[in-house]
């Protein structure tokens, strides 16, 4: 299939002793390793083509047969079904088009919330595992051990059919703080935004520019005059202080719908759906036992020297681990962090499996079984996954060019 | 002056024994003590009720629910539906054809694991090239004057079994393909092989089992049919070849440059360098990425129940519907996630003890 033209330097000519080469003895083409990797790449292209042109010949004379017309004008169609959650208006009236952008906004939905809990509960695996203390490395170490061996879909199954399903009727809710459990979902007061709450929300604008700014000009400072500045304490001030303080200013403009149970269901309140807790709880606890064995990693390949050299040098414990361990063990663990990112949010497409509107539920689900536009459909889903995933590499080859050791 | 040494003290009786491991190994310092007292009551609380229902409350023995009467957890509904979960619908006559095919398996794969045993590559391309022929003609039938078996009454554990290791024999030539493409100096065929990999690498497996089951027959020409079964063979094969390729171009960047030039040197062609020098150095490289590739893919079969097919978790799933035995799901669940450990833990343990065993670097722990 391919051939090696790094010997290409090696013509015969260069062998055989002078003048006893007969004139005409050019290498026969296939011997010549660049004429012989042109014919491979051309034979290549066509075989590509041929077959492509089969399956698409293949395909029109069969969509054809059906009766089934391609193209995408589906998607300015009304769709005509309704779905479970959605975080923008649907509704029956709206077209195929926007049961994507909806399916989309699920999929990041239930991706970010994991990806959050993912982070946290990893990394608290991680250092766990290294604890000294016996207990938890081994309860850490069980934890992951039990859990990344165990599929997804297995998982997902587990809590949404044998725990969230088996909840009691909203009747017989269970109920702690204002909030309510129940076989329909978790159903908590939701908050409602009063008159002058955009004050609220530009406060917090101004305060995280600030913030930024104020980094910038400390870290320049540091870097000429050596003087510190306490930049962790102006950052809360700035990010949490201010929009607080306009928050009391605007006379607290936020009040609470409270749910109320009328009939065999709640009004009111905000509703997070079963199937979402479920997905969310599975992609959670499966993804943070892969990033916890991700942490661990990091955190063993910083040499132990590293952090000799640095209590060798004065630096209290705490400034080891902040200046000296975890900077270098961030460099090791991001790259595969971002990958387990990627996986969880590919892995949130078993969503279809409990019915929990994402996009492959309701886009390579429903709309292809309503339309029958299966290589549209298809081709839409898997350009989206294909395009996050592109993002993603990009965004790690960014990183590493800038995480890059650079050595002297 | 005389000096005598004295004799040795025996060391403090709390840095000894289980006193003294305890004081080093749980309660360190005050926020380590906390730590483990409060881990320590979480683990009682949790653990008792969990033992009690799953071993001393638990009944074994017994054909129906009525068996199920002592509170814990009801064993009864996996054991009288073992078959099913072994086997799926495959007709209980032919059963020796499953175990057979299972047995040899097995005794081919630990025949390669045993450090001692010889002949080990011969081993290997029987494993991969003569095995799944032989077990195709096992499980299928229809020859040999065994009788024909259809694919879709395959389900159940064999059914899962099924799905990997063809996912993995066949995904093995198309992988190191795709990864010597890849490596290749050609634009074109790098180019094709890049596009390739990452196609199927950043697509949910999900959607290529829908494209396998809805596009594909669209694909071939009318009157050609496939199995259900084939279509998903199909998918997992290309999406697998993909991650598998990954794997392979690790292990042929991990063979050092010299190797190639060396074999260059000694004028040898592009293929023979590759069979003969390069190749079986890096394969024994790629084990342990091999049998990681395989855990994952052993996982995702269970995504097959999407598509319609009987893995050995959607037989339970199909269980748990059962109207006579409604309420015991808790126990299927545990029984697949059970069998799917086994395998899992198992296969992961053996690759790092591989990679222990093959990284004969200098290390600091």
């Amino acid at each position: 299939m391919s051939s090696d033209i790094s010997n290409s330097g090696n013509t015969p000519q260069d062998n055989v002793p002078k003048g006893q080469l007969p004139p005409e003895s050019k290498p026969k083409f296939w011997n010549d390793p660049r004429k012989r990797s042109l014919l491979f790449q051309i034979l290549l292209l066509c075989g590509i083509g041929m077959v492509f042109y089969t399956i698409i010949n293949n395909t029109l004379t069969n969509l054809d047969q059906r009766g089934i017309t391609t193209g995408f004008d589906f998607i300015s169609e009304k769709a005509g079904f309704g779905i479970s959650m959605s975080l923008v208006e649907f509704t029956a009236e709206s077209t195929y088009g926007w049961v994507f952008v909806i399916g989309l906004l699920n999929t990041i939905l239930v991706a970010v919330l994991g990806i959050i809990g993912a982070t946290i509960l990893g990394f608290i695996l991680g250092v766990a595992r290294l604890s000294d203390n016996w207990l938890i490395s081994k309860f850490s170490a069980v934890y992951i051990e039990t859990f990344r061996n165990i599929p997804l879909l297995l998982q997902i199954f587990f809590w949404y059919f044998a725990v969230l399903r088996a909840l009691p009727q909203p009747r017989q809710s269970i109920e702690f703080l204002g909030t309510f459990l129940n076989n329909r979902g978790f159903i908590t007061p939701a908050p409602v935004a009063g008159e002058g709450f955009g004050l609220v929300v530009i406060a917090l604008i101004v305060g995280i520019l600030a913030s930024w700014l104020t980094v910038r000009w400390a870290h320049k400072r540091q870097d000429e005059s050596g003087k510190q500045f306490p930049i962790l304490w102006t950052c809360v001030g700035l990010v949490v202080g201010l929009p607080l303080l306009a928050f009391f200013a605007a006379g607290m403009p936020i009040s609470l719908d409270h749910p109320e149970l009328k009939g065999f269901n709640f009004r009111g309140g905000l509703t997070i759906i079963p199937e979402l807790i479920a997905l969310w709880l599975a992609l959670t606890i499966y993804t943070a036992a892969f990033i916890g064995e991700t942490v661990r990693a990091g955190i063993l390949a910083v040499s132990h020297g590293q952090t000799e050299a640095a209590s060798a040098l004065g630096l209290s414990k705490g400034r080891v681990l902040r200046f000296i361990v975890i900077p270098q063990a961030m460099r090791v663990i991001i790259p595969p962090l971002t990958s387990q990112y990627l996986n969880l949010t590919k892995n949130s497409s078993l969503a279809t499996a409990i019915g929990y509107p994402d996009l492959v539920n309701v886009f390579a689900g429903t709309t292809l079984n309503q339309t029958g536009q299966a290589i549209e459909v298809i081709a839409m889903t898997m350009a989206l996954y294909l395009t996050l995933s592109l993002l993603t590499s990009l965004f790690m080859n960014w990183y590493n060019a800038k995480m890059q050791l650079s050595e002297r | 002056m005389k000096y005598e040494t004295q004799p040795t003290l025996p060391a403090p009786a709390s840095t000894i024994g289980l006193v003294g491991w305890a004081r080093k190994h749980l309660f360190s310092g005050p926020v380590n003590s906390i730590a483990t007292l409060l881990i320590g009551y979480l683990l009682i609380t949790l653990l008792t009720p969990s033992i009690q229902w799953l071993f001393i409350d638990s009944d074994w023995v017994g054909s129906s629910r009525d068996a199920c009467t002592s509170g814990g957890a009801c064993w009864v509904f996996i054991s009288n539906r073992l078959d099913q979960f072994f086997y799926g619908f495959y007709p209980e006559a032919e059963y020796w054809r499953l175990n057979l095919a299972f047995v040899l398996l097995l005794a081919s794969i630990i025949w390669l694991i045993m450090p001692q045993t010889p002949k080990k590559g011969l081993m290997a391309i029987f494993l991969l090239l003569v095995y799944p022929v032989i077990a195709f003609f096992l499980l299928y039938g229809n020859s040999f004057g065994l009788e024909q078996v259809e694919t879709h009454l395959w389900g159940g554990l064999s059914l899962t079994l099924v799905l990997a290791g063809v996912g993995i024999v066949a995904s093995l030539p198309l992988g190191i393909l795709l990864a010597l493409g890849r490596q290749s100096e050609m634009p074109i065929v790098r180019s094709v092989c890049v596009i390739f990999i990452e196609i199927w690498r950043g697509v949910p497996l999900i959607t290529v089992l829908f494209m396998a089951s809805v596009m594909l027959p669209l694909f071939f020409p009318e009157g050609m049919s496939f199995d259900k079964l084939l279509r998903a063979l199909i998918g997992i094969t290309l999406f697998q070849s993909a991650y598998m390729a990954e794997v392979i171009r690790g292990g042929l960047q991990a063979i050092s440059k010299g190797q190639y030039e060396a074999a260059d040197a000694l004028g040898l062609g592009y293929w023979q360098k590759m069979i003969l020098i390069i190749m079986p150095q890096a394969l024994k490289l790629m084990i342990p990425g091999i049998v990681n590739t395989f855990i994952a893919l052993f996982k995702d079969t269970s995504l097959v129940l999407i598509i319609g097919l009987f893995d050995i978790l959607a037989i339970g799933q199909a269980a748990n519907q059962d109207p006579d035995w409604i309420g015991y799901s808790n126990e299927s669940y545990i029984f697949v996630a059970l069998m799917f450990w086994i395998f899992c833990f198992s296969m992961s343990r053996y690759s790092m003890h591989l990679e222990k065993k093959l990284h004969t670097g200098h290390s600091n722990r």
